[in-house]
């Protein structure tokens, strides 16, 4: 039997991670990690189980200082329901309700959405458009990593052996406008094909990034300095991402799609 | 671990990680809720806890401790069907009757929460149930029917 602790407090789930566990594994609102222990998938690799869904510290959304700050056990429906992320970032309520359906979106948590790194993950392309940042932090002290420096490889990320995503930033600019599609197969409860997130400073100074087209949920730089110069944008997307073929859809359909659906946000 | 279902307080033994499906079915015999895919994509195995759509088959029975649970056997009030189920039935929202439990637990969430019964409203609410015999248009008529006898 897989030994669990659930924390009741942010020192509690610190106390864990100073012992460094083998095969420590962190559950939150167990949309991910509960689908692979009924699997039976990698359950060898699991040697001890970190709840995390009622440390108290990691909920709550507040709009202070100039920048969003959203708890890593934020739910989707909290997302959803918030008045500071419908005033402020209205474009990550919207994913949020596009995100499974009720009973995914009463769970999932945006920092699961973070830590689980799938190169689907709905709201990543729109935290990396937004420069969001990720406050990491464990018995060792808290550090600050950029959303587009924690993505290191497929699934892989930047947190440490003995560290958690405790909230994530993002930085409120004036007259800046976030948009993005999801494209699925159905309207709820699918995985996307292809997602990409916008946002707009000045009609030429824009921050891109797309999900289910490279190993990472990826910020398009080559498309943003296009955007920057006139230049061909989506011969400079095609730059930026390497889409594969997959049960969901083809290289060639993600690579067209894509550019199609960046083109139309950039409008 | 405690659970308080259906109203009832209930406690036992499980191992922290065991599904608050399986406790359901297992340990309290109460099989109403059932498992389709045992990864949150059906809604076969939908209940309430604390008053929130899960998916149970996703709940490690020990973030549930100390919860209230309501299953589809809690949705009939004193042995008498409830007001949704017998639109159910009036309606033929039930087929081969694999998601027709998730699909009431589902319904009366989204009747609790007041929105207006539109058809988009209702089919974003059960977005998470699936019926293997695609049988939807009864099952939207049911939800409606039972919202406007509510109001």
């Amino acid at each position: 039997m897989i030994p669990v602790t659930s924390a009741r407090s942010l020192s509690e789930a610190y106390a864990i991670l100073h012992q460094r566990p083998r095969g420590l594994r962190v559950l939150a609102g167990g949309t991910d990690l509960m689908v692979a222990v009924n699997a039976r998938a990698g359950l060898d690799r699991i040697g001890h189980v970190l709840d995390i869904w009622k440390v108290p510290e990691l909920r709550g959304i507040s709009g202070a200082g100039g920048s969003l700050r959203i708890g890593a056990l934020t739910t989707y429906t909290e997302l959803m329901r918030s008045r500071e992320i419908a005033t402020h970032l209205p474009a990550l309520a919207l994913v949020s309700r596009e995100v499974g359906a009720w009973a995914i979106q009463n769970r999932g948590t945006i920092g699961g959405n973070v830590c689980n790194a799938s190169p689907a993950g709905d709201t990543l392309p729109l935290l990396l458009a937004a420069e969001a940042t990720f406050l990491l932090g464990g018995p060792r002290g808290e550090r600050t990593v950029a959303a587009h420096e924690f993505f290191v490889g497929y699934r892989k990320t930047a947190l440490g052996a003995d560290e958690l995503l405790l909230r994530v930033d993002i930085p409120l600019i004036e007259k800046s406008h976030l948009v993005y599609r999801k494209v699925g197969t159905r309207k709820a409860q699918s995985i996307s094909r292809t997602i990409v997130a916008v946002r707009k400073l000045a009609p030429r100074d824009v921050r891109i990034a797309a999900g289910c087209v490279a190993p990472i949920p990826l910020r398009c730089r080559n498309a943003e300095k296009a955007v920057a110069a006139g230049g061909d944008v989506r011969a400079a997307l095609e730059q930026d991402i390497t889409p594969i073929d997959d049960v969901r859809a083809t290289a060639v359909y993600r690579s067209r799609v894509t550019g199609n659906v960046l083109l139309r946000l950039l409008g | 671990m405690k659970l308080t279902v259906n109203g009832v307080p209930r406690s036992f033994e499980a191992p922290p990680l065991k599904r608050l499906l399986d406790v359901l079915r297992e340990d309290l015999g109460l099989t109403g809720t059932k498992e389709g895919c045992g990864e949150g994509e059906c809604g076969a195995c939908s209940v309430l806890i604390d008053g929130e759509l899960v998916n149970s088959c996703l709940v490690a029975v020990c973030q549930a401790d100390g919860c209230s649970v309501l299953t589809v056997e809690g949705v009939a009030r004193n042995g008498d069907l409830a007001p949704v189920q017998k639109c159910f039935l009036d309606r033929g929202g039930a087929q081969c009757g694999i998601c027709t439990p998730g699909m009431i637990v589902a319904a009366h969430r989204f009747l609790e929460c007041g929105l207006p019964a539109t058809n988009e409203n209702v089919r974003e609410a059960i977005a998470g149930n699936l019926c293997r015999c695609t049988g939807y248009a009864k099952i939207v008529e049911a939800i409606q029917l039972a919202a406007g006898q509510r109001s």
